[in-house]
């Protein structure tokens, strides 16, 4: 165990300092509180509605596409390591793995799943 | 790095050995990629393309008869056991296909995805009959489940098929979870995930009571009874069954069940046989409870594809009983019962789907009143259905029973053979219940002249044929069976 | 030095378990999935686990497809819950209930 200890001082270390800074701000920085400091921040912008309503459908499917082939990339990186041991055989392999999904993504554009309106 | 050599090395004979798997995916993408360039007029030519990929993987399959071996890095195995199961998976999916078009055409969800998720849960199964190591068989088993999911839930606007597909989702997943760790908790205690490597370890080093490997065949046996719908693992099934579109419920019932088994029955007559002896007295219990439950419970059912989801929960612990004799006799006969289950699955909810109107509000069993007397063929028809699942002769039901019982007597397991001929009887009252309503009672709506539905009549007469000829000449079935014996592992 | 496997395998059986309650105490069709791939996460860590004490890769590899099968478990979960809510407007498994439990 004693060769996490470096590790614990480490985080000892930052969160003291995390926790100082906004201490020392609340203690030391002066405070004169208005509604539109009250307010949310938004970019500088007035707050336009409440934030807590329905979301549109399309995010749902943008974010179940994303998911999707984000995820697929995680067999790149195995592959990624050896693929020059791997040669040819490797490289086809890869070629009809990708071109599998090269169909999904076709399919999911032609299906009007990529337009925004 | 002997690992990489191995795998570049690959002869050529492998991709021979999955290629009735290479087909069907190149099939279900074809089709994908021609729904897209589709016009709707075209849409039945999909249908058409599915039934002729379909076959090609059976030529493929025939193709492939009497070999035997591992491939892929002992991932695929190559054995008669899983040629016969992939035929009759292939019946199933081919039979599902061909009753598919004029249903979903009456119920309004006629989408390319149809066919295209068929086939691609169809690849699945046929994975799951041919795996050789635990990884293929969860990655197979989840191919299969996560296209059976979306088609259960196919209906889209239809909060029934909504339901079905989300309850089979949750709970499919869940058992997924545990058939998981029961295969980290197997490989934790014997080092392997491949069947054969696992067969090896356990009759070297017979395990005195290693409670993780217990505990990881018993997780096993939790995924796996949820997936053949065994008791207690079964209450998904009848509202699913109930809800999802017939046509799939058929695939369901057959396919889903066979490819099940097929993994179930290589994992344990196999892998676990060094240990048989541990896990048969849990099986032997499952197979009680199970088939008595799904007779008991059926009897009450007024709804008939709830009924029908009973039975086959009732069919599965029959096939329970050869799994817990666990000789490669009793995996003939089951080879032998789950190709004549899924006859008479097919043949059964083919005739559902010709009595049912739109959105399906006339299947309780009262809506059967009289129609033996009104059609004449569809009355034969569920006579030759109904005594075949209820298990009389001369029918293919009874050969499959027959056989399956004589290889359990032959272990001794003269119980639960008794118990399980019980249950035969009971089940023959609520499928005669059935044909006394049809042939005794009178009809309770007006007539109406029964839809031209071909290919569903196709199907029909096709499994009523096979069930006919399975159970009148069943022998060259039976050699045919008897040589599909596992590629014994533990059995050497 | 690092800590034996029984120690991971408690862990993973704990968050397996943690898991399973979630899925039979929540009410919310989403918790109640997401409780599902706490469950197939713990398993993930059991193999990665094992693997290491086995110094065998076949371990991690399958992780690897647990991680690929479970995202797209959840893209169709989340598929069949959206088009349920439309119909339903309700995401307690409660509502589950036109076809008998």
């Amino acid at each position: 165990m004693i060769q996490y200890l470096p590790i614990l001082i480490l985080l000892l270390i930052a969160v003291g300092i995390a926790v100082g800074q906004i201490a020392l701000s609340n203690f030391l920085g002066p405070k004169k509180p208005t509604p539109e400091k009250n307010a949310p921040y938004e970019c500088g912008i007035i707050p336009a509605e409440d934030a807590r309503k329905g979301v549109w459908v399309r995010f749902y499917l943008i974010g179940m596409l994303f998911i999707l082939f984000d995820m697929e990339t995680v067999f790149l990186y195995p592959w990624a390591v050896i693929y020059r041991r791997l040669g040819m055989f490797g490289l086809m392999e890869m070629a009809v793995f990708l071109a599998i999904l090269l169909i999904g993504y076709v399919y999911a554009w032609k299906k009007g799943a990529l337009t925004w309106d | 790095m002997e690992a990489i050599e191995r795998m570049i090395n690959l002869p050529s004979s492998s991709f021979q050995a999955i290629a009735p798997e290479i087909i069907l995916v190149l099939g279900a993408l074809f089709i994908l990629v021609l729904d897209l360039f589709l016009t709707r007029e075209r849409h039945h030519y999909l249908q058409y393309f599915s039934l002729a990929f379909i076959a090609l993987a059976g030529w493929y399959t025939a193709q492939l008869w009497g070999d035997t071996g591992f491939h892929f890095y002992d991932m695929i195995i190559v054995d008669n056991f899983r040629l016969s199961i992939a035929y009759t998976i292939l019946i199933a999916a081919g039979m599902t296909i061909l009753m598919s078009g004029p249903y979903i055409k009456r119920e309004e969800v006629d989408l390319g995805e149809y066919y295209c998720l068929t086939l691609l849960a169809t690849v699945g199964m046929l994975f799951m009959a041919a795996a050789a190591d635990l990884i293929m068989i969860f990655v197979s088993l989840e191919t299969m489940s996560i296209g059976v999911y979306i088609l259960a839930a196919f209906q889209r606007y239809r909060v029934a098929s909504n339901e079905a597909g989300l309850k089979y989702l949750l709970i499919g997943s869940f058992a997924t979870s545990f058939l998981l760790y029961g295969i980290a908790l197997v490989y934790a205690a014997t080092g392997h995930t491949d069947l054969d490597g696992i067969s090896r370890f356990l009759t070297n080093n017979p395990p005195a009571g290693d409670k993780i490997l217990y505990a990881g065949i018993a997780m096993l046996v939790v995924g796996f009874g949820f997936k053949v719908a065994a008791f207690p693992f079964h209450l998904w099934t009848p509202d699913v069954y109930e809800g999802a579109p017939t046509s799939i419920t058929a695939f369901m019932a057959a396919g889903v069940k066979v490819a099940a088994f097929a993994a179930f029955a290589r994992v344990f007559m196999s892998a676990l046989h060094p240990v048989h002896d541990q896990w048969a007295p849990a099986l032997y219990w499952l197979a009680i409870l199970t088939m008595s439950l799904g007779n008991l419970v059926a009897v009450t059912q007024t709804n008939i594809k709830r009924l029908l989801a009973y039975s086959s929960i009732a069919h599965a612990g029959y096939l329970l009983i050869g799994i817990t004799a666990g000789t490669s006799e009793a995996a003939s006969a089951m080879v032998f019962y789950l190709a004549a289950y899924t006859l008479m699955t097919m043949g059964v909810f083919a005739v559902v789907i010709y009595l049912g109107h739109k959105g399906e509000p006339n299947l309780t069993l009262y809506d059967f009143a009289g129609l033996g007397y009104r059609y004449p063929l569809l009355g034969f028809a569920m006579v030759v259905l109904m005594m075949s699942l209820a298990g009389l002769p001369p029918t293919a039901g009874f050969m499959a029973k027959f056989y399956l019982f004589r290889a359990a007597i032959r272990e001794d397991l003269v119980w639960l053979v008794v118990i399980a001929v019980l249950n035969s009887v009971v089940s023959v009252y609520y499928y005669l219940g059935i044909l006394v309503r049809m042939f005794m009672n009178p009809p309770e709506e007006e007539g109406r002249a029964l839809p031209a539905y071909v290919p569903v009549g196709v199907t029909l007469a096709v499994s009523i044929a096979g069930i006919i000829l399975l159970g009148i000449f069943p022998t060259p079935w039976i050699d045919a069976a008897q040589r599909s014996v596992m590629v014994a592992l533990g059995m050497r | 030095m690092t800590p034996a496997l029984p120690y991971y395998l408690t862990l993973s059986a704990i968050l397996f378990a943690v898991g399973m309650m979630g899925v039979f105490t929540r009410r919310n069709v989403l918790i109640v999935f997401m409780s599902i791939e706490l469950m197939l996460n713990s398993v993930n860590l059991a193999f990665v686990a094992i693997s290491r004490h086995l110094n065998a890769v076949n371990g991690q590899a399958i992780v690897m497809f647990v991680m690929a099968v479970a995202a797209a478990e959840v893209a169709v979960g989340l598929a069949i819950i959206i088009a349920w809510f439309r119909n339903r407007e309700s995401v307690d498994v409660d509502d589950l209930s036109l076809l008998k439990w």
